[in-house]
């Protein structure tokens, strides 16, 4: 019997299915593409979650870029859909003092605030990512001299500097080995795009990726300020059997080691 | 030159509406023209009125993004415009995926797919759970979801910024649109139609029917991508209120009897 209802309910079980079904593959999709975590943003970008819920791919930024470093997400590029990124082996970000991408932003997703310091916009305290040196296939670090990535970054003798060494194997060279400081390198890949090796031995990665976190059981006794954090230490002591007594007394305790 | 005019004058319009916008979105990436830089998702207008997609707003709120207060009256504007002019005027004159669509639906109707397909087996109403269903998927994912899979700003995107694998999205919606369902798209699943639709239910512009002038050839609604809104043709004299209607004006050029008409909407119903 083919009655109205039924043929409601038929076709609301349809169009249910078929938004499921959907959804199913849009949130996959979705979720599929924002597991890439490789991916730099341009200056000032919010943390990658808040970024991908904030930007809006206008593209602004992109076409105030003087250099063409920044380039929207094209289908094929496996990346969150239209969202700005660059490749520093490619083109890098020189780091124009104007900022001209981040203040057009019309949605914040680039921050202006996290690239201003005292009222005024300073590139240096962008947090694009970070260099990381390849030591075995840098031939900084085989004695060979090169300083390419030392000469090409724009915060020289900061966030790279050169630490030598002697060079045992000649006994009289030494080793020019560049270090990045993750302090000051602001992830701008000028180094990676002048590294002379086939591929990069210095690379820039997302912060997140690479810089770690020591937590809170560790303390630098010597520095004044990383001191200060004990005054928030609070202490907590767990008793159990054994810690009823003293550490030493449970040590000599022979008792149950042997048989007799 | 008179048939050119009647019969397709407001086509010729659209077109160059649409690409004329390409064009300047097109001449503010490569070379700098700040008459309006950006794209449709958001932009700035003369270098200093924001405009921002509505419907993406709506989704970052969803996503639980902070609202600024640019994009807040960016998305204002274009809403109020909309509204004004009745919502689907978007998707007519200035979406670059419509010119996509309406070939389909041109070779549709030339290859006589019509008469072989007669009843589309989907439901106009998917829309509006695909509208649900993105602001649900913002809301769980944390992202704006339909712009991670948007064939128009994918289209969009791909005439500003560069192609890439863009084709691939345009020639996914023409194919689904010729061989699967007839307006599949834009008349089916496109939620950014949707919410204009819903907006836009209360637009200024409207066509008008005179029902004495009518004779009866349904041209029109053989040529029109939301047919439904044109329940009234041959039978009574009234305006096409739903919001679907795209004001594209196709019906108004095929009609030889000129019982379709733009108009502006009638705020008091008329007393008979």
């Amino acid at each position: 019997m083919v009655t109205d209802r039924r043929k409601f309910i038929l076709q609301t079980a349809r169009t249910a299915g078929v938004v499921a079904l959907g959804g199913l593959m849009w949130s996959a999709y979705v979720d599929e593409v924002t597991a890439n975590k490789l991916i730099l943003r341009p200056p000032g970008a919010l943390k990658e979650e808040d970024f991908l819920s904030t930007c809006i791919k206008c593209g602004m930024c992109v076409e105030a870029c003087p250099f063409d470093t920044l380039s929207l997400a094209k289908p094929g590029d496996n990346k969150p859909l239209g969202t700005p990124y660059f490749e520093p082996r490619e083109i890098p970000c020189y780091m124009c003092v104007d900022i001209p991408c981040v203040p057009v932003c019309p949605t914040g997703a680039l921050d202006i605030k996290s690239v201003t310091t005292k009222n005024e916009l300073d590139i240096d305290i962008a947090e694009m990512g970070v260099a990381v040196v390849d030591t075995k296939n840098c031939i900084a670090f085989w004695g060979i001299q090169c300083d390419a990535c030392y000469r090409a970054c724009p915060l020289l003798d900061k966030a790279i500097y050169l630490e030598y060494e002697k060079n045992e194997r000649t006994g009289k060279h030494a080793f020019l080995k560049p270090i990045v400081d993750s302090d000051f390198c602001t992830g701008c890949g000028l180094c990676e795009h002048a590294c002379v090796t086939k591929k990069a031995a210095i690379t820039v990665v997302p912060r997140d990726l690479v810089i770690g976190s020591v937590g809170d059981h560790y303390i630098k006794g010597w520095d004044k300020a990383d001191e200060k954090r004990l005054t928030n230490a609070h202490t907590q002591i767990n008793t159990t059997e054994i810690s009823k007594e003293s550490a030493v007394d449970s040590l000599n305790d022979m008792e149950g080691l042997f048989d007799d | 030159m008179t048939n050119l005019y009647n019969n397709y004058r407001f086509l010729i319009l659209r077109r160059i509406s649409q690409v004329a916008l390409m064009l300047l979105y097109i001449g503010g990436n490569y070379w700098g023209w700040s008459f309006v830089q950006g794209n449709l998702s958001s932009s700035l207008l003369f270098g200093f009125i924001p405009l921002s997609d509505p419907f993406a707003a709506l989704q970052m709120f969803a996503a639980g993004a902070i609202i600024t207060i640019n994009l807040a009256i960016g998305a204002l504007i274009i809403t109020l415009i909309y509204m004004v002019l009745g919502g689907r005027v978007f998707c007519s004159w200035v979406c670059p995926v419509n010119m996509i669509t309406d070939a389909a639906n041109y070779l549709r109707r030339k290859l006589d797919f019509n008469k072989i397909q007669k009843k589309q087996p989907a439901s106009r109403n998917i829309r509006y759970w695909v509208l649900g269903l993105s602001l649900v998927l913002s809301y769980i994912l944390g992202v704006t979801a339909f712009e991670f899979i948007s064939p128009i700003s994918i289209t969009h995107r791909a005439i500003i910024f560069g192609l890439g694998l863009g084709w691939s999205a345009m020639l996914i919606i023409f194919l689904f649109d010729l061989f699967i369902l007839k307006n599949g798209w834009c008349g089916h699943i496109c939620p950014l139609g949707a919410f204009y639709a819903t907006t836009g239910k209360v637009g200024l512009i409207r066509v008008d029917h005179e029902e004495e002038k009518c004779t009866a050839c349904m041209k029109c609604k053989e040529v029109c991508p939301e047919n439904q809104v044109l329940f009234m043709v041959s039978k009574e004299s009234l305006q096409v209120l739903d919001g679907e209607c795209t004001n594209c004006g196709r019906c108004i050029e095929v009609c030889d009897d000129d019982a379709l008409n733009f108009s502006i909407r009638r705020l008091q119903k008329e007393t008979k």
